[in-house]
């Protein structure tokens, strides 16, 4: 089995030993969600027009939680000094470690956002269109993410830091997201909002890999 | 051979050392020695790559290590922090680092290992329910199966009974024996017999 094959391993098994970390997560996007049509009232238009975006904001919170764990927990315990020190290209580890993050705490977001979606009154074709755009905007979430995370290794209040850092690198993908589903109820058709994420993430797996390995070398001096 | 020339180590705007320089050629052993404080630790991981030297360079077979490509593969680095997850068992752990590090491992190999090193019947416990020592067992039990030429070990007795300590040194004396290169920093005094001994002192 090759090193990635053994990050991917590990970082999974972690991930299953953890499901608390998993299911706070998951049950904050439910929460956060279900309290806007409690909180402004159920009328139909009001709600069909904020749905996307709350689905969004929601989305975007919900990773700013988990991201603290990308790196934390590794380097507290020494694991990731031992990742510097592994013969493979430390970006392709970076890279495992980013895709597990999102298998484990945004996919299952990904799912339960058309359910979440039908609280908004969304009609069918604008629940396709909002999964298509969560399963293409949550991976750069997750990398972009990363970048932040490995920034603030080891400092005191590291988790304020990343919000401040991450959350606004994410308004290009909440733009975009949350648009694609505006279009699409508006009869315009999402494609052109849909390539535009797919191209924020051709950027990120291509770009971030690299900045969080050169933040973790730093972070580790 | 593993060589490194005129070491100098800034930590904020303080010289923690310089002008270290050493020669280590197989089955040589070199005892980093110091007070607390000195630069020991940071020596030593300045040896591995994780700290950039000040001035100074450090070579691996004529090769500076930034830039060789079999380094990483030729070295074994433990520090003071463990390198081990609480939540999996010693067998997985031991697997996985040893994955990482660029050599596969069979699930028998590795309950071999722990059993030697004094976990037998602990292979499937979760690290986290294991005393400190057996934690440093878990995480020293990787050089009983590595193959690596350089071990690089800070503190490795840190917590570890007399047999522990026992078996450590005899697996050092193989290690020296055949052909391996170790360098370690201790409190403890320990006899080693085997291969050639060499010294730095670092002061504060």
């Amino acid at each position: 089995m090759n090193m990635l094959a053994w990050i991917l391993r590990r970082d999974l098994l972690l991930a299953m030993r953890r499901k608390s970390d998993v299911l706070t997560t998951l049950f904050f996007f439910v929460i956060m969600v279900s309290l806007f049509p409690l909180g402004v009232g159920p009328e139909p238009q009001l709600l069909k027009a904020m749905g996307p975006g709350v689905l969004w904001v929601a989305a975007l919170l919900a990773s700013m939680l988990s991201l603290g764990r990308l790196f934390a927990a590794d380097y507290a315990d020494g694991t990731l000094e031992q990742m510097l020190l592994c013969p493979e290209s430390l970006a392709l580890i970076v890279l495992a470690k980013a895709a597990v993050h999102w298998l484990a705490s945004e996919l299952p977001l990904v799912l339960m956002a058309p359910l979440l979606g039908l609280q908004f009154g969304l009609p069918g074709d604008a629940l396709w269109v909002l999964t298509l755009s969560l399963l293409l905007g949550t991976p750069v979430l997750s990398l972009v993410g990363a970048i932040g995370a490995s920034l603030t290794l080891g400092l005191r209040g590291g988790g304020v830091l990343v919000s401040l850092l991450v959350l606004p690198l994410y308004i290009p993908v909440l733009i975009f997201g949350a648009g694609a589903v505006d279009a699409s109820t508006s009869g315009l058709g999402a494609g052109g909002h849909l390539s535009i994420l797919g191209a924020l993430l051709v950027l990120a797996l291509l770009a971030t890999p690299k900045a969080v390995a050169a933040a973790l070398h730093i972070s580790l001096e | 051979m593993f060589e490194a020339t005129r070491l100098e180590c800034m930590r904020g705007d303080s010289r923690l050392f310089s002008e270290v320089g050493f020669l280590l050629e197989p089955g040589g052993l070199l005892n980093v020695r110091g007070a607390n404080g000195s630069g020991k630790s940071s020596l030593l991981r300045m040896l591995c790559g994780l700290i950039l030297p000040e001035a100074g360079e450090i070579r691996w077979n004529g090769v500076n290590i930034r830039h060789s490509h079999d380094y990483k593969r030729a070295l074994t680095y433990l520090g003071h922090l463990n390198g081990i997850k609480e939540e999996l068992s010693g067998l997985e752990n031991l697997r996985i680092n040893c994955g990482l590090a660029g050599f596969d491992i069979s699930e028998e190999a590795a309950i071999d290992a722990l059993e030697r090193i004094g976990l037998d019947g602990r292979e499937h416990l979760p690290v986290n329910v294991l005393s400190q020592g057996q934690r440093r067992r878990v995480m020293l039990a990787r050089l009983l199966v590595a193959r690596t030429p350089l071990w690089i070990l800070d503190e490795p007795l840190v917590a570890l009974d007399a047999d522990a300590i026992g078996l450590m040194r005899s697996l050092f004396e193989l290690h020296l024996e055949n052909g391996g290169m170790l360098i370690m920093t201790t409190h403890q005094e320990l006899e080693i017999a085997a291969g050639t001994t060499q010294e730095i002192r670092l002061s504060s």
